[in-house]
């Protein structure tokens, strides 16, 4: 059975995006080859760097998701998403907009501004975000094709720091979910998809591993792994103490004065 | 009207009063760099995010035993904060007319050196013989004069610069607020100001005369210049002229706090260290040896992982090869301090100061390479 998603019409089967914010060529040939990243984000103030052009690097069954990196407000993030287009980038564009030069994290208010002019424009518009699900809502509403909450900050490998409200963009949002910044191993890309993610996007956990290559295939096994585990439907967890296999109710089924029980239906007619 | 007290103001210089300048200064002069044990030191590696305290420390000389350590976790940060990306730039002086008369200088006003100024036709060809080369982002500079470099004329040069160029940063002299905001609407968007030394009674002496004189008016520039619609600001001392360990400190809280009080703003950091000039040969950076500037180097992305530092051609190839990727994300190639010596056919200049290292792009683009770093010409967009 094939298990895909879809953006923006798109159809995309690896689960694995790729940030090249840390422009390291040989995590790109790595990504696609080890990990079988589909889709790469690309920064379009690196898309053309002199001596070495990261197009050049990304082979053509590669969808580039440019990304809005550098944009203080909506405005700038419009006009760099309309250059992007124009450079011949396609449809897609990640929206980042950050007044945070230190930590880097997202201004959903100007983020929710710039989805609705782009999503208006005919844009695939990807937003990274705070997973907060008001703003998420209103994302949604604005046009966005997905919301990509982060999990930590960015370049963190910190992992899934935002788990609970991630959980419930999760839970409550009907456009993919696709958890962004802040993984750091593999392990934290699984639970985010045994969470029920659509897809992880990850970039400096790989960038800075000691064997790129080997990283990135650890970062496909555990995606797959992730999103086979929430296929399946995790069993359940106790807070505490221990669960009896047999029913609790079982007992009843020994009442000599059921009728129920001596016909043999007992309770096995109701839903346990 | 004679203007003596160099913690004063010059008439039409902004006053700003943010209060930076007091913190910065009361925080260094209250620091006793001896305190220090090699356990202040681990202490300050072992943290994840370090204070003042913990920067002081890591400047101070309980730490120069420990550089080894110091770099491996310095390196750590880099990748962690930038990867493999090296940036690349050159800078361009456009004129070295000055009107100060700072004793360490070569452009000083009293030095007898070559001076001119480009023409438009002239700033034009070197704008395309740079671009020519493969750069995308350039650094205007010019000597501190408000008459032969005033803003008009340096905000024409950034109009010409930004059609040729990604990103366009000036490091002239300091303005207000205004003119800031007229030369970022030109294109520039970085602003790098050095305040050579953070200690003012040192400055005093060194700065006899020109506007330049007021170390309040200087040290409030980025302030400005964020103000102005600047994206980003660089900082610095010229390490040699002062104590190396105060004035690292200095330089570090100061970016610091202008982090904290502009979060958009992007901070970068660089070590210029004391060199020879046309007019003194004899310059030096006294006790800043190459030990002691990676020490500075390794502290200042400790404390400011985030921070872009920049190593120029002040320093020789051998040591900028070997940090680049442990500290250092941004390197100039191609360099000339002299007014009007890149393209042919121009008359040109004398330089600010001898550089170290002379190699073209190509060469360092090379060195880079060998590193297993990439070299990234341009940054952003300007929007």
């Amino acid at each position: 059975m094939s298990d895909t998603f879809t953006l923006g019409g798109h159809e995309f089967s690896s689960r694995f995006i790729l940030g090249s914010g840390k422009y390291n060529l040989d995590l790109i040939r790595a990504a696609v080859h080890q990990a079988g990243a589909q889709m790469i984000t690309l920064a379009l103030r690196r898309a053309t760097a002199g001596t070495e052009n990261i197009l050049d690097h990304i082979p053509e069954h590669v969808t580039l998701l440019p990304n809005t990196s550098g944009a203080r407000t909506a405005d700038e993030a419009v006009h760099i998403a309309r250059l992007a287009r124009e450079l011949g980038c396609g449809d897609f564009v990640k929206v980042e907009v950050i007044r945070d030069a230190k930590y880097l994290l997202p201004d959903n208010q100007e983020t929710l501004r710039a989805t609705e002019t782009l999503a208006a424009e005919g844009f695939i518009v990807l937003p990274y975000m705070h997973p907060d699900l008001t703003v998420a809502r209103d994302l949604v509403a604005a046009g966005a094709a997905a919301v990509m909450p982060l999990a930590a900050p960015i370049g963190s490998n910190r992992g899934l720091a935002a788990k609970e409200f991630i959980q419930i963009l999760i839970d409550e949002i009907d456009v993919p979910v696709i958890v962004d910044a802040g993984i750091g191993r593999p392990s934290q890309a699984c639970e985010a998809m045994e969470l029920g993610a659509t897809a992880i996007m990850a970039n400096t956990a790989i960038a800075t591993a000691s064997d790129v290559p080997a990283m990135a295939r650890a970062f496909r096994l555990a995606i797959e792994a992730g999103r086979a585990g929430y296929l399946a439907g995790p069993g359940r967890v106790l807070d505490r103490g221990g669960e009896a296999s047999s029913p609790l109710t079982g007992f009843l089924d020994d009442d000599p004065l059921d009728g129920a029980g001596l016909d043999g239906a007992g309770l096995d007619g109701v839903a346990r | 009207m004679r203007h003596t007290d160099h913690m004063g103001y010059y008439p039409r210089q902004e006053r700003l009063g943010s209060g930076l300048m007091d913190q910065v200064l009361t925080r260094v002069a209250a620091t006793d760099f001896s305190v220090y044990t090699s356990r202040d030191v681990r202490a300050a590696l072992s943290h994840r995010t370090r204070t003042i305290d913990d920067f002081a420390a890591l400047l101070s000389p309980a730490a120069a035993p420990l550089l080894e350590d110091l770099a491996v976790a310095a390196r750590r940060a880099t990748w962690e904060h930038f990867g493999t990306s090296i940036q690349l730039f050159t800078p361009l002086y456009i004129a070295n007319y000055c009107a100060n008369l700072c004793t360490y200088c070569g452009f000083a006003a009293d030095n007898r050196i070559q001076r001119m100024r480009l023409s438009p036709e002239g700033i034009d060809a070197e704008l395309r013989a740079i671009a020519d080369a493969g750069f995308e982002e350039i650094l205007i500079l010019t000597g501190e004069s408000p008459k032969f470099s005033d803003t008009d004329y340096i905000a024409d040069a950034v109009r010409r610069a930004s059609a040729l160029f990604r990103t366009v940063g000036v490091e002239i002299q300091p303005v207000n607020t205004d003119e800031y905001r007229t030369l970022h609407e030109a294109g520039a968007d970085t602003v790098c100001v050095y305040q050579e030394t953070y200690n003012p009674v040192a400055y005093d002496p060194l700065h006899p005369g020109g506007r330049k004189r007021s170390f309040p008016y200087r040290f409030e520039s980025h302030e400005r210049a964020l103000r102005g619609g600047m994206r980003g600001v660089g900082f610095g001392a010229l390490l040699g002229l002062d104590d190396w360990h105060a004035d690292a400190l200095a330089t570090g809280l100061h970016a610091a706090l202008v982090q904290k009080a502009y979060p958009a703003a992007e901070i970068s950091l660089s070590c210029p260290r004391l060199r020879p000039t046309v007019a003194d040969a004899t310059v030096n950076p006294q006790d800043v040896h190459e030990r002691q500037l990676l020490q500075i180097l390794c502290a200042y992305r400790l404390f400011l992982p985030y921070a872009a530092i920049t190593v120029s051609t002040r320093e020789r190839a051998g040591f900028r090869d070997n940090v680049i990727g442990v500290v250092a994300t941004k390197v100039s190639a191609g360099v000339s301090t002299g007014v009007g010596a890149h393209a042919e056919g121009l008359a040109s200049g004398d330089e600010q100061f001898e550089i170290a290292d002379g190699r073209s792009l190509p060469e360092v683009c090379a060195a880079i390479r060998a590193r297993g770093l990439q070299p990234v010409m341009n940054e952003h967009v300007l929007v």
